[in-house]
């Protein structure tokens, strides 16, 4: 059972690894959008000012 | 407003990265930033297509559109108007509409739906977490590990619970403080009354610690709170949006000549000048100047008024062939318009007495639950005198009753019903409009600017000699007033060469004339004419001294008008029609659409009459109109509906607003309302039944922590993928 004291502290640094990452994207306004960037990938003209 | 906007390129050498900067800068010093609202585009092409066109324009330098907001977003030089690029995105086939930036800027709703948000992803992070280890707990681990478990589930769950569940404590304080109960105070008891046991559990090395629970209950609350939040927030900024529709401005006329000035800069006394085809902006008294004006808005009567020196007009009416200087007697607030306006909002707040099914759920509800947990405690500690047991079963009982899925039933519904509708052109602004809208048994609606487009077309015209149309159509031609163009318009679709008709003047307020063969040729008001105004909208021709000939007009229906109607009645609801226009044009039009109660002339007070007099019998009555004249009725009514043309007064008088041209949302949102109440009994039947299923074990204490996880994550999945059935 010692391998916990290594696991749970990794598990916890991974879980608060994807909340900062989370609020990175919060930040970047990667939620403005959702239907908008949905649809701009299946154009056919090229994006060539992406935002951001 | 203007703003600098700049997009970080990745620069692969600093020239590259410089000469465009540079070339930018030259081309135009300030960048001014526009918004147009795109009610009408849905998918890819639609994005391509608008960027594209928008682009193509010259001095616009950047140009992005948000899908899911329905705006665009410009970069352009001063010289490029919004109006040119509505026009030109008009004549692609995208229908826009200005938006006032200011108006949009980013508000305290965003700042809360952001913290909302992150409180919502650290509740799943402990979550997540918390469950993990609980995992451990469940599947068998015992003295010292569960006790360390125990410890880290504490230390994560107990800031996390004190971070996340701040709304519902602040909500259940101040209702405990007014003496009422409401949702959030069980929440919140039960929150801490979990997780204090579960620390005095932890810390005496007891068996069942609820840190798991406590936290998943916040999670799934807060969901349900944001989703919530969301809906209100877009409701809200659709009512910016639309605010943001009208732009004020006048012409002021000062000594030094003419001057645009914000509305709110206006003082009484000042004299502003409205040109052909411009709102008035103020209420005032006519100095100089003679023209017609179109009262449609403020009335309902589609036949053009005079107005000259002495006439009395009010903001918000339209000025049709001259221009006309007012002397201001009220500007901004204390405008007529306003002052309705500040009416409705009273009206508005008299409705608000409508209980939503979520406040006749919580009303059993909060007190049930205290009820039953009040019990259990008292029950155990009489019967094993264990006072640890008993508030640890209260705790149980208060987490496995928690409105999880009662707190998910309603917004998880109402977004996605929201957003079903959103999709097809309707907006809600209030939200118990959808339930409000599912009662609906009789649909009134206004006649002008509401099932009309609001947009003459001439009829009868085979009745009149090939002369009178060639030189009706040559003088026609001479004048911007609506009625002439209407008639220009219909007369080339029908091949009519204009007559050679020379001198042309034009008499504002009154008609054109000119000369043709030696002889006077006139086209304007009956009045001018000498001819006896007929009951619906004409303009009169008349040659040399012949009897004047009229031209009659009727409005264009709108888009899905017809079909709307059609719909509504096949779904058995009563349709009438309310109108201030006259008894004549009135009939004939109802005739056309197929409805049969009709009330024509009607003052803006005899309209709400009827709609009080309707809901006396005991109808929910759901009111369709765009006019200051309807205000009050759409206040009063049950649930309204105004399309996006509509007043400022009339669309903030309403619950809902149609986006586009187009009518036919409206059966749609019928619908749609209806299932969405369905579904919302449904779900309440679902956390119903999960209650009633957990709680004899929770209160006979065998509720372990695994059940109370197991019982809340399912019902809330449950409710949620129900909800999700509707879009």
């Amino acid at each position: 059972m010692d391998v916990l004291g290594i696991l749970i502290p990794a598990s916890l640094f991974l879980g608060l690894l994807g909340l900062g990452f989370f609020f990175w994207m919060l930040k970047r306004g990667q939620f403005d959008d959702p239907d908008g960037d949905a649809h701009r990938i299946l154009r056919d003209d090229y994006d060539d000012t992406p935002k951001g | 407003m203007t703003a600098t906007f700049e997009h970080a390129h990745p620069a692969a050498c600093p020239a590259c990265a410089a000469a465009p900067l540079a070339e930018s800068m030259a081309a135009k010093p300030v960048i001014g930033r526009l918004m147009l609202s795109l009610p009408g585009i849905h998918c890819a092409g639609c994005i391509s297509g608008v960027e594209r066109a928008l682009l193509a324009v010259p001095g616009v330098s950047d140009a992005r559109v948000n899908l899911t907001l329905r705006r665009a977003a410009i970069d352009a030089s001063p010289e490029v108007t919004a109006k040119m690029l509505t026009d030109m995105l008009a004549a692609a086939g995208y229908e826009a509409h200005e938006l006032d930036a200011g108006q949009l800027a980013s508000s305290a709703a965003d700042q809360a739906g952001r913290d909302l948000l992150m409180r919502l992803a650290v509740a799943f992070f402990a979550m997540m977490n918390v469950m993990l280890l609980s995992v451990a707990v469940w599947s068998g681990a015992e003295d010292a590990t569960r006790d360390m478990m125990h410890w880290i589930s504490a230390a994560i769950a107990i800031p996390a619970v004190i971070f996340c569940g701040r709304p519902f404590y602040a909500s259940a304080w101040g209702a405990l403080r007014g003496h009422r109960l409401n949702m959030d105070v069980p929440i919140s008891l039960a929150i801490l009354l979990a997780v204090g046991t579960s620390l005095y559990e932890t810390m005496h090395s007891g068996e069942h610690a609820y840190f798991d629970a406590a936290i998943s209950l916040c999670f799934f609350l807060l969901a349900g709170r944001y989703l919530d939040h969301r809906t209100r927030a877009s409701a809200r900024s659709a009512a910016q949006e639309l605010t943001a529709l009208e732009v004020p401005r006048a012409l002021r006329v000062t000594a030094a000549g003419e001057e645009t000035v914000s509305v709110a800069d206006i003082a009484i006394g000042d004299i502003v000048r409205v040109k052909p085809g411009g709102g008035i902006p103020v209420d005032g008294v006519v100095t100089d100047g003679q023209s017609e004006i179109d009262r449609a808005l403020m009335t309902g009567e589609s036949l053009p008024a005079y107005a000259g020196p002495g006439s009395i007009v009010s903001a918000g009416e339209v000025n049709l062939t001259g221009p006309l200087n007012i002397r201001v007697t009220a500007a901004g607030r204390d405008t007529a318009l306003h002052r309705i306006a500040d009416l409705v909002a009273v009206a508005e707040a008299g409705r608000n007495n409508y209980t939503s099914l979520a406040d006749q759920a919580a009303k059993l509800y909060a007190p049930g639950v205290h009820i039953l947990s009040l019990a259990a405690a008292i029950g155990w500690w009489i019967y094993t005198q264990d006072l640890r047991l008993a508030l640890n079963i209260a705790a149980a009982v208060l987490i496995i009753t928690c409105p999880c899925a009662l707190g998910l039933a309603v917004p998880a519904v109402t977004t996605a019903a929201s957003g079903r509708l959103f999709r097809k052109g309707m907006l809600i602004k209030d939200g118990t409009a959808m339930e409000r809208l599912a009662e609906v048994d009789t649909v009134v609606f206004d006649k002008t600017g509401t099932l009309t487009a609001g947009q003459p077309t001439p009829f009868g015209l085979d009745e009149h000699a090939p002369d009178d149309l060639a030189v009706a159509l040559a003088l026609a031609q001479a004048t911007a007033h609506p009625l002439a163009r209407a008639l220009v318009a219909a007369l080339i679709a029908r091949g009519i060469q204009p007559a050679a008709v020379s001198d042309l003047t034009e008499v504002p307020g009154y008609g054109v004339k000119g000369r043709w063969r030696d002889q006077t040729v006139r086209l304007g008001r009956a009045i001018w004419l000498g001819a006896d105004a007929p009951d619906h909208t004409a303009t009169f021709v008349q040659i040399g001294a012949a009897a004047p000939r009229a031209f009659g007009f009727t409005d264009t229906l709108r888009d899905g008008a017809a079909a709307t109607v059609a719909g509504l009645r096949a779904q058995g609801k009563r349709v009438m029609l309310i109108s201030g226009d006259s008894a004549g044009a009135v009939r004939r039009f109802a005739a056309e659409i197929g409805i049969d109660e009709v009330i024509a002339e009607a003052l803006p007070q005899d309209k709400a009459a009827l709609i009080a007099d309707l809901a006396a019998q005991g109808a929910k009555v759901l009111m369709v109109g765009d006019g200051l004249n309807d205000t009050a009725a759409l206040a009063a009514a049950h649930v309204s509906i105004s399309p996006a043309s509509a007043l400022d007064a009339a669309r903030a008088a309403s619950d809902m607003v149609l986006m586009g041209r187009d009518l036919s949302p409206i059966a749609d949102a019928m619908d749609t309302a209806v299932k969405a109440r369905a579904r919302i009994r449904e779900n309440f039947s679902i956390a119903t039944v999960y209650n009633v299923l957990a709680v004899p074990f929770a209160m006979a204490g065998l509720c372990s922590p695994l059940i109370a996880a197991l019982a809340m994550s399912s019902s809330s999945l449950t409710v949620s993928l129900n909800a999700l059935r509707l879009r």
